[in-house]
């Protein structure tokens, strides 16, 4: 058996590996795809205040620290029982739809917008967010730079500081909107607005006007039938703060539509001894392995399952895009794993819309940001759509509020198993059938999980540059037959490709 | 001149630390200009093998981010000691262990059994937990073991210089660069990047000097006044025990310190120096009062070692043994 191992893959948080096991004749006998890292976060919530959590558990990311100091108060909320006033809801739904404008945006331009606008055959060297500004222009790439800045601002002016805001806290935040704020933050959501409009006309330029990226879109190697899952409001349009869970099956039926705190009843992690990070699938299915379609239990929890799990978008002009890109797909659901930056776009619209609604919102500055509890129910979930997925913190105290049990579903958790799926599908179609291994596939290889932007990869989102990887084949005696490797000049993100046969 | 040779490398960590350099803005194309990146996994294509075959201290300066979690952040502590003139531990999990070294109170066992077997969604009647090998049909999978606890980057490896923080502000971290380009350092083992004084020295509140209070509140408990001290106030803060550098970022939008900075020149121990303070600060005059004010303090060692526990005195009382997965051998073929 040929052995391919692609380690290290340094875009990950901590280490991250795969590899790729070859049958006598060349073709791809199993993926495995390994998240090697491990901080036990459930374990050491345990003893801690619940009111603390938001502050505690957004330290799971630095990229995302937003999503998790959300869901951690939304839990913390339902733990004392209390309702935050409705300023304080807008508030934390103002700060989180910056934070996801400026999430959605780094992951296109920075690490996904290489592959389209420089183009995934390109020589790598050039396929960086520099090669990015190099096609776009430098007036286009500061456009680009100030909208990160902007979101960026949101975040601190509501929440002290950008990386691990301090603002949500049980009952409300922590700090009122002032009149001159409340300016300021228009000023941004209108740019926010414009943002999202002007990344759209690019990927209509760049990417739906060639014929061979509509191809590679819709190919078999990069096709996945999974159900899916997203946060939806009353009238199932998409929502990021808040909402109720629906699930629509392969064919886009509804499958379930539950609150938030019935998780427990509709999903369930598979637990594998070859990685860090559990598998979960829906219950009422079943675990039947890594496979996809209507039999199996793996969903996905991405912009585009969240697209299909809708059924609209509650913003005018995202409504509009949306309706585009479903019609240019040919129609729910979309299973095309690599549509997923096109739905990621018209949620960054529908962020900087939402974010620009609220920033409006006569009432925003109504100083009322607290509600004090006054008693105890002992449990809490929060539910948040993280950027990478469906993200629940589900706590149960003791009568002071003291956490006994914690368990988090974070965002890309949800989506692990589809993502070893399309490692696998890649490979299989890029390796095997007698044809050579080109440098070409460790992009393709790439380009098949990096649609997901799995938050392994996080502090990656703001940072040029291409996964470093090296492919080793060995031949069924153990000795090494290929070497590929992709090396880094010393200028830092320039690289290039090198093939070694050894 | 010739250029700098950087590394950046992240442990066990959250990504924070290297968003903190991406906030250098304008100041990280200037970096650009003086250092060549030889090494940053997150931002260019440096590999492992890479580094290995560098000739030992020919990287200038590496900024360590994360905590040692498991045997393989051990070997890059290591591997990077050896290739580096300067190792800077960057940010609080590499100089503090910062908040996942909370886990150092139950051990990494727990955790992982918490994660896998024992936690509420987990569909594993078998009691599964990752192993470090793992057979498969077509092969040997492998993963980095956990070690017995979480270590700071100084416990593992000689450290030259720390730049504490979670994560360290910008505007510290290209001061603390430019430090260093201009090679105008202090002696081996400082502090840099950070002010010597405490949080209080920056907090804008007024302070009386004394904390009002029979008993201590929680945040969610109530609205602070928005100019008076909050440890005055009955809101437990770190600001007393915790180095200054932030700019009192967290006091601004009307929440308490946590002391994601580390404890201040010339302390040792954050957690028994807060402590320190907070009783010393007490009104209380009878130690029945006292107790009493300390009693209602919810979660003492997640308070005061918030961010320090692996650092602190309190890790000697941790146990170096063997990592719970570290020998672990499982395969397919023994699964159901």
């Amino acid at each position: 058996m040929k052995r391919i191992t692609i380690d290290p893959i340094t875009r990950l948080e901590g280490h991250g590996k795969i590899t790729i096991f070859l049958d006598d004749r060349g073709d791809v006998a199993n993926a495995y795809f390994q998240v090697p890292e491990f901080r036990g976060f459930e374990a050491f919530c345990e003893g801690r205040p619940v009111e603390e959590m938001p502050r505690i558990t957004q330290r799971i990311c630095g990229v995302c620290p937003m999503a998790h100091h959300m869901a951690a108060a939304k839990a913390a909320d339902a733990v004392f029982g209390v309702e935050p006033p409705p300023a304080a809801l807008r508030i934390r739904e103002l700060a989180y739809s910056a934070f996801v404008s400026g999430d959605h945006a780094t992951h296109f331009y920075v690490l996904a917008g290489p592959d389209f606008i420089v183009g995934p055959e390109a020589d790598p060297a050039e396929r960086s967010i520099l090669g990015v500004i190099g096609q776009v222009g430098m007036t286009m790439g500061r456009r680009v730079i100030q909208h990160l800045q902007e979101t960026h601002e949101v975040v601190a002016l509501l929440g002290g500081r950008f990386v691990h805001p301090v603002m949500a806290l049980p009952g409300g935040v922590s700090k009122a909107v002032t009149a001159e704020m409340q300016t300021r933050l228009q000023e941004i959501g209108e740019d926010l607005v414009e943002f999202g409009l002007f990344s759209l006309d690019l990927w209509r330029q760049t990417v739906l006007g060639n014929p061979a990226y509509r191809e590679m879109i819709e190919s078999e190697a990069y096709l996945h039938r999974t159900h899916s899952m997203g946060l939806v409001d009353a009238d199932n349009r998409l929502n990021f703060y808040d909402g109720n869970v629906r699930v629509v099956d392969v064919e886009g039926y509804e499958m379930a539509r539950y609150a938030p705190q019935e998780y427990r009843d509709y999903v369930a992690e598979r637990v594998e001894p070859w990685s860090y990070v559990k598998l979960p699938y829906l219950k009422q299915i079943g675990w039947r392995g890594l496979e996809d379609g209507m039999e199996s239990g793996v969903y996905r929890a991405t912009p585009l399952g969240r697209l299909n799990a809708a059924e609209g978008m509650a913003t005018p002009r995202a409504q509009e895009a949306y309706e585009e890109y479903l019609e240019a797909m040919g129609g729910k659901p979309v299973h095309a794993t690599l549509a997923t930056h096109w739905a990621r776009l018209v949620e960054l619209l529908y962020a900087g819309e939402r974010m620009l609604e609220l920033a409006r919102h006569p009432e925003l500055t109504d100083p009322h940001v607290r509600v004090i509890p006054d008693g105890i129910v002992g449990e809490g979930v929060g539910t948040v759509e993280a950027p990478r997925g469906t993200l629940t913190h589900h706590y149960i105290t003791d009568e002071r509020g003291i956490i006994t049990r914690a368990n988090l579903i974070v965002g890309t958790t949800n989506n692990h198993a589809a993502i070893c799926m399309s490692i696998k599908k890649a490979a299989q179609s890029l390796i095997g059938g007698g044809r050579p291994v080109t440098q070409g596939l460790l992009n393709k290889v790439e380009m098949a999980f990096r649609a997901y932007d799995p938050c392994f990869a996080c502090a990656t989102h703001a940072l040029p540059g291409e996964m470093p990887l090296e492919i080793r084949i060995y031949d069924h005696e153990g000795q090494l037959q290929t070497q590929l490797q992709r090396h880094t000049e010393s200028t830092g993100p320039h690289a290039r490709y090198e093939e070694r046969l050894s | 001149m010739e250029k700098l040779k950087l590394a950046v490398y992240w442990a066990s960590s959250c990504g924070g630390c290297d968003i903190a350099l991406v906030e250098l803005g304008e100041h990280l194309l200037e970096l650009a200009q003086l250092a060549d990146i030889v090494f940053w996994p997150c931002a260019t294509d440096g590999k492992y093998s890479d580094v290995e075959a560098m000739e030992d201290g020919s990287i200038d300066l590496t900024l360590f981010n994360g905590a040692i979690r498991t045997d393989h952040d051990r070997h890059l502590a290591e591997l990077l000691r050896a290739k580096s003139r300067l190792l800077v531990a960057f940010g609080s999990c590499a100089t503090e262990g910062c908040i996942p070294s909370l886990s150092n109170i139950r051990g990494a066992a727990y955790a992982l059994q918490r994660a896998s077997i024992d936690n509420l969604t987990s569909d594993n009647p078998d009691g599964i937990v990752p192993c470090a090998e793992y057979v498969v049909p077509e092969g040997k999978l492998s993963l980095p073991a956990l070690e017995s606890r979480v270590h700071t980057l100084q416990q593992i490896v000689p450290v030259d210089y720390s730049i504490p923080g979670c994560p360290p502000h910008h505007d510290q971290v290209w001061r603390a660069i430019s430090q260093i380009i201009a090679g105008e350092l202090p002696a081996r083992g400082a502090t840099i990047g950070a002010d010597p004084r405490t949080v209080c020295d920056q907090c804008p509140r007024t302070r009386t000097g004394r904390i009002h209070v029979s008993r201590f509140l929680r945040v969610h408990e109530g609205e602070p006044a928005p100019d008076t001290c909050l440890l005055e106030q009955g809101y437990l803060c770190a600001g007393p025990a915790t180095r200054a550098g932030c700019g009192a970022l967290c006091i601004g939008a009307n929440m308490p310190c946590r002391g994601c900075y580390g404890p201040p020149e010339g302390v040792a121990d954050q957690g028994a120096a807060l402590l320190g303070a907070v009783t010393a600060g007490l009104e209380a005059k009878s130690d029945g009062e006292i107790r009493a004010a300390l009693e209602s303090i919810a979660d003492p060692v997640g308070t005061f070692y918030r961010f320090s526990l692996a650092a602190s005195i309190l890790h000697t009382l941790g146990s170096d043994g063997e990592g719970p997965n570290q020998s672990c051998v499982a395969s397919q073929e023994d699964r159901p």
